[in-house]
């Protein structure tokens, strides 16, 4: 087991700096910079240098690279080219709470209507049920979130009125970019829980529990759900995804200072170190999640449990 | 006796995409209690749909009870609630399924899935007491320690294991009635000696009654004490083990009773001809009939009535009709349609056509183990006899076979054909060669042919590869030809693989490996997938055509009594190595070897006088990891006279003329 | 041997009358032996039906798989010819008539330059799925390349070309495509490309398991037996028997290069004006979405539409496709 958590550490390692590496280059071939040049060209040639030296630009490409680096590894994403003077790590730090919440918010949400909807079309399998579920989950996938999210902000803020169109003032904010974040969530876990249910119902160990003499109910709760519900911690990566990406546009939608409206923000103006700090960050979250997933997912199956305890 | 089930009458039909099938069309029985009854029966037969039925787990969805009536302990299951169904489910009747592997819930630990029965129909039974008493009933059912093994999950146990696990479930709260839905099927023989030899200790110690579905007549004249016997939905003939084997009166009966391979009788095998009905579209009159040498005008038209023999032998067949022609007349008909076998092959002074010399084959698994597939067999197979390989799962006889076909590269040893070593590099002519002159054919009707071929294009593939037909007039010509030779219509060609039966998939296969002429079969498990009356047609036609077309077999198999009517000599494997090597004869009378003594009393035959009779050697304990073999003898883990040198590896050599074998009680 | 006359029917068989009923049926040969029949033993009783038709037969049992079949097809000739059936361009801007209602003139109103919004739609629609198109078959053809040589070679190289795609999927692919496109500019072309970098692995693993799951099945073997060689083997067995997957998940990858290339557009890193594909229409109607939503409301309403479309469509080709749905 310490073998095997040691190997995937290192591998995430390996990934990250793969990561933070091209992302630097990437942004160092980037024509353009996110200062005003016209303005830069104005000042002095003295002037200019030491505005360059401020952000480390002075130097050859592989010194900055060795040195961006090594701030990397001590938690420094270096200095916002855009929000002058301020540190990346601080502009997230200062953003995470409103994208933490709609993130957490959209997860129970569609976790919880996802897997309901699933277990009724698993169990009205091939009835206007199991037709109506299928049926939202495949609106669920194939709308656009940003679209579903202008369409919500327009019916229920605008034209209805019923709850806040925009911004962060107050809890009520939060309502429809949740629901918007969460319909993708809801149409994922939905059609997995239905498929899994439908496969495990099938199976021989079901029949067993029955000739038991076990009720339904019980046949459900003690011997069907647990095991359709541990595959479902496989899509928790896809799903994490979803809601970055989500988070991206419904953020600026509905103008909620969060994450994903300051990672557009930033490539609307080329605020390089911001956008590098945010690359890395959300792939390490990503391959955190990934992680968790795979340590979970060995606590609930006891197959993988033994077969990882000896190796 | 007290009747402690009775079924009258049971109808039930599934309703499929294809339409509705009628799965049990009128079936009647009794059981009495303390008594087994055998149903038996092939794929379709409706036995297992009817043992389902009795349970309540059909799907509702699909399955419905056309009519009926299932009288168990005086009221009609079929029409009390689910509540007081599920009351009798488990306590009064019980069910252990066939395949261990997928029985057991594998995220719930065994001792939870046995206490869950107690305290499902005891409601004042504590958890710990149900825990309790779980362990004393995984005792009863032969697991070691069972105390410490209460809390592992399933994988953690062998399949003869798990199948004991699930007997544990079903015998938790002494059911009346213990239904066993092909409860060995899944399992190696000598594995199924040890299940059957433990049900039958429950039903002494318990006295339950026991319905046992299966399609092993061995089985069935080892358990039983009534037989029916199924055929497309109804039963077609019941009575006690010793009338139905004695005196079989339904034509069925007696084609099923003489597939069976009678080591003793030199007579050629009987095979039931063409393949069981669709039962979408049951046949008007006896289902049988289409496939009956004695059939009368009348079994096309009428759907005969059970015909009472003696006070518990019935039959279902016009010959029972007064007006029928005379038994006696009939049965001289039938004995001279089966000619003598023929005589036996002299092949004693044959030369070896293709020679193994310690061949090893070994794969590598996740980390630095390797699974010793093959770890050194050495034989001969002598031009134009059948070389019969057994040996129980994961011994090493497919891999040994497909590694003399160059399906896979040996890790050590060589084979030899006609003199010539065929691994390594070979000049292209010679692989050519060796590629035509040795042919196989599979075990999986299913899996062996392209789903995406037609009948047409998977036959003449080999003839594609090599370049043989001359136009496509030549190829479609030699398909014809070959359909013919296996016994096919040769209107199949143009079909698809998925709209036949497993029987006549197997003919397709073989008449695919005969389309390069070849000189040499390996025949992997051909015929372990097919039912009983359609194994005797498959193994037929292959030494029919051994005969015309003077092939050379080696013949792959667990299933030894079928090994033992086909085959000139017997190879024996046990994890990995060869253990013994006979001329048949001997090998079945004389057997050297602790392991093939063991192996061949497994077996049960369909004899109930003899089963009745035999002391069985039941080895203990299961097969061990081929991945960490012992030491030495592989054996000696679970053999009787295992001793102190059997720590060495015993050397293979020929203890009788022409007879080898690998034991150090042997010297 | 017990004698063949009749005893006694058993009476809990059969009912009375039934047993009555039989005497009236036997004729003068009924009990002549005639045995067996040699035709009806073997016969196949289904009709027979061709693989493709029988797949066909399916897709069209499934209503959703129809229904979107149609609507795709009435999408896909719009976007063909919908931007000639009226004299506006999509570029062409009248700003006297601009932020139009839907009228007879203009049947989808006009944008704030006062351009048909009907043509940019159907422009837009075009342009969308050229781009989904032009990525799903390069993902195809990397995807397929990829997975099946890295099945087929196996081993060291297998191992390798996994750790590749390991690291490819350890980055959330929508930020990849985000750097790319801040890269290269956006373009048709490039914002293909971008998609196409990490979209093939997807497809790249469906093959090579399947490819995997193919090589240790016994028509494979039996194939080797008989001598085929590794060409004959990807022709005839392996393509063939691959391709039901490739199709059904190209059918998936289209409407998500679909939706990627919107949500590109909407974040601002779309096609440049004029050029409209449906993201940046809609990003448009979003900005006017207050007093105008019909701008809104028509590229949001084709995109959702071929989504959905599609979508169903890929659902119903897979469980067509599906050879265990065959009996």
């Amino acid at each position: 087991m310490k073998k095997f958590l040691a190997v995937r550490i290192f591998n995430i390692l390996v990934t990250l700096f793969v990561i933070a590496t091209v992302t630097f280059f990437l942004m160092k071939l980037l024509p353009g910079s996110p200062f005003d040049e016209e303005k830069l060209a104005d000042l002095s040639d003295e002037a200019r240098m030491e505005f360059y030296a401020r952000y480390g630009l002075d130097q050859p490409v592989y010194v900055q690279y060795a040195k961006y680096m090594g701030n990397l590894v001590q938690g420094d994403l270096g200095i916002s080219y855009y929000y002058k003077g301020q540190k990346v790590e601080s502009l997230i730090s200062g953003r995470i709470g409103p994208s933490a919440l709609l993130g957490v918010q959209a997860t129970i949400l569609g976790v919880s209507i996802g897997l309901i909807l699933g277990m009724i079309a698993a169990f009205r399998h091939n009835t206007a049920w199991d037709f109506f579920t299928m049926f939202i989950a495949v609106i669920g996938v194939a709308i656009p979130n940003f679209v579903f999210a202008a369409l919500l902000q327009y019916y229920v803020g605008l034209k209805w009125g019923i709850l806040p169109v925009a911004f962060w003032e107050s809890y009520d904010s939060s309502i429809l970019p949740t629901i918007a974040l969460s319909m993708m969530v809801i149409a994922l876990i939905a059609r997995f829980m239905r498929n899994e249910m439908l496969e495990v119902l099938q199976q021989d160990y079901i029949l067993t529990a029955r000739s038991k003499g076990l009720s339904q109910m019980k046949v459900i709760i003690r011997h069907t759900l647990r095991n359709s519900m541990i595959p479902i911690l496989t899509i928790l990566g896809p799903i994490v995804v979803s809601l970055l990406t989500g988070s991206l546009v419904i953020e600026n939608i509905f103008g909620i200072p969060g994450i994903g409206s300051l990672f557009v923000d930033s490539i609307k103006v080329n605020d390089y170190t911001t956008i590098m700090g945010l690359t890395i960050f959300y792939s390490t979250f990503y391959i955190l999640t990934v992680l968790v997933v795979d340590l979970l997912y060995g606590i609930v199956d006891p197959r993988i449990r033994i077969a990882g305890s000896k190796g | 006796m007290e009747t402690l089930l009775e079924v009258k009458d049971l109808n039930v039909s599934f309703r499929t995409q294809a339409g509705v099938v009628k799965a049990v069309r009128g079936v009647n029985f009794k059981v009495n209690k303390g008594e087994t009854l055998a149903i038996v029966g092939e794929s379709g037969s409706g036995k297992s749909v009817t043992s389902k039925a009795i349970m309540q787990l059909l799907p509702n969805q699909t399955a419905t009870y056309d009519s009926g009536e299932i009288i168990f302990d005086g009221q009609n299951i079929l029409e009390i609630n689910d509540k007081k169904m599920e009351a009798i489910r488990g306590s009064e009747i019980a069910m252990v399924f066939q395949d261990p592997m997928t029985a057991l819930n594998p995220t719930m630990t065994i001792g939870k899935q046995v206490a869950e029965s107690i305290l499902n129909h005891n409601k004042n039974v504590t958890k710990k007491e149900a825990l309790q008493r779980a362990v004393e009933i995984l005792e009863l059912v032969g697991i070691p320690e069972p105390a410490a093994r209460v809390n592992q999950y399933p994988h953690q146990f062998s399949g003869g294991m798990r199948q004991r696990v699930v007997i544990a479930i079903a015998i938790a709260c002494n059911p009346r009635l213990l239904i066993a839905d092909e409860p060995t099927t899944a399992l190696d023989v000598t594995i199924q000696a040890q299940i059957l030899d433990l049900l039958k200790d429950i039903q002494r110690k318990t006295g339950t009654s026991i319905i046992l579905i299966t399609h092993d007549l061995g089985v069935v004249a080892n358990m039983a004490d009534k037989v029916a016997v199924m055929y497309a939905g109804r039963i077609v003939e019941q009575g006690t083990v010793e009338e139905v084997f004695d005196s079989a009166e339904h034509p069925y009966t007696w084609g099923l009773l003489k597939s069976i391979p009678d080591l003793d009788a030199d007579e050629e095998l009987y095979s039931i001809p063409g393949t069981p009905p669709d039962l979408l579209s049951p046949p008007i009159g006896d289902a049988f009939a289409a496939r009956n040498e004695f059939a009368l005008a009348i079994d096309y038209e009428v759907q005969p009535p059970m015909f009472a023999v003696s006070e518990t032998h019935s039959a279902a067949t016009w010959l029972l009709h007064e007006k029928a022609p005379k038994l006696s007349t009939i049965v001289q008909e039938k004995e001279s349609v089966r000619a003598k076998r023929k005589g036996k092959k002299n092949l004693t002074l044959a030369q070896p056509i293709i020679q193994v010399r310690d061949l090893k084959k070994h794969f590598r698994m996740s980390g630095d183990s390797y699974l010793k597939a093959v770890d050194g067999v050495t034989f001969d197979i002598k031009k134009g006899e059948t070389l019969g390989l057994v040996g129980e799962s994961g011994c090493g006889k497919s891999t040994t076979g497909r590694t003399i076909l160059r399906l896979y590269e040996p890790t050590g040893g060589e084979v030899y054909f006609n003199g010539k070593p065929i691994h390594g590099d070979l000049k292209k002519s010679d692989e050519n060669t060796i590629r035509q002159k040795m042919q196989m054919i599979f075990q999986d009707p299913y899996a062996s042919l392209d789903p995406r071929k037609k009948v047409l294009d998977s036959v003449a593939e080999g003839i594609d590869i090599h370049k043989l037909a001359a136009s496509a007039k030549d190829r479609k010509d030699t398909v014809q030809n070959l359909l013919e030779i296996v016994g096919l219509n040769k209107s199949f060609m143009n079909r698809y693989p998925h709209e036949f039966s497993g029987g006549q998939r197997q003919r397709i296969g073989i008449a695919r490996a005969l389309a390069l002429n070849p000189e040499v079969i390996i025949a992997d498990e051909p015929i372990s997938a097919l039912d009983v009356s359609i194994q005797a047609q498959v193994v037929n036609l292959l030494k029919d055509l051994q005969h015309k077309q003077d092939l050379t077999y080696l013949f792959i198999a667990h299933d030894i009594s079928m090994v033992k009517y086909i085959s000139d000599r017997i190879g024996v494997m046990y994890l990995g190595s060869l253990v013994e090597l006979a001329p048949t004869d001997e090998l079945s009378k004389e057997p050297l070897h602790p392991y093939t003594q063991a192996l061949l009393s497994a077996v049960p035959t369909p004899n109930p006088k003899i089963e009745r009779g035999r002391e069985r050697i039941i080895l203990s304990g299961d097969l061990p990891n081929p991945i960490n073999p012992p030491v030495g003898c592989r054996f000696r883990t679970r053999c009787p006279y295992a001793m102190e040198k059997c720590g060495e590896t015993p050397i293979w050599k020929e203890a009788q003329p022409n007879h080898w074998v690998a034991c150090h009680l042997i010297e | 041997m017990t004698n063949s006359t009749l005893e006694k029917y058993e009476k809990t068989n059969i009912e009375k009358n039934e047993m009555n009923n039989f005497d009236h049926l036997f004729k003068e040969d009924s009990f002549k032996v005639v045995g067996a029949k040699k035709d009806s033993q073997d016969a196949i009783t289904r009709p027979y039906v061709g693989i493709f038709k029988e797949s066909w037969l399916r897709l069209t049992k499934n209503k959703g798989a129809v229904v979107s079949l149609v609507v795709l097809s009435i999408l896909i000739i719009l976007a063909l010819i919908g931007p000639y059936m009226n004299e506006y361009t999509y570029d062409e801007t009248n700003y006297e008539k601009a932020f139009q209602e839907p009228n007879s003139e203009h049947w989808f109103g006009t944008d704030k330059f006062g351009r048909d919004q009907w043509t940019r739609i159907w422009e837009g629609t075009r342009i969308s799925l050229y781009i989904a198109l032009l990525a799903t078959v390069l993902d195809l053809v990397i995807g397929v390349l990829y997975g099946s040589i890295s099945a087929l070679v196996g081993g060291k190289v297998d191992n390798v070309m996994q750790r590749i795609i390991e690291v490819l999927v350890g980055i959330p692919n929508l930020i990849l495509i985000i750097l790319l496109i801040m890269l290269l500019k956006p373009g048709i072309f490039t914002i293909t490309v971008a998609m196409v970098i990490t979209g093939w692995v997807n497809m790249a693993r469906l093959v090579r398991s399947q490819v995997f799951k193919l090589k240790n099945q016994e028509f494979i073997l039996a194939s080797k037996a008989l001598g085929a060689s590794n060409s004959r083997l990807i022709k005839e067995h392996f393509i063939p028997n691959t391709l039901g997957l490739i199709i059904v998940n190209m059918m998936f990858t289209i409407p998500s290069a679909i939706f990627t290339e919107a949500f590109l557009s909407f974040i601002g890193l779309g096609l440049q004006e004029p050029l409209a594909s449906l993201g940046v229409l809609i990003n448009d109607g979003f900005k006017a979405m207050r007093n105008n939503f019909y701008l809104l409301l028509y590229p949001a309403g084709v995109i959702v539409g071929l989504m959905v479309c599609f979508n169903l469509l890929a659902d119903g080709l897979r469980d067509a496709l599906d050879p265990k749905m065959r009996k």
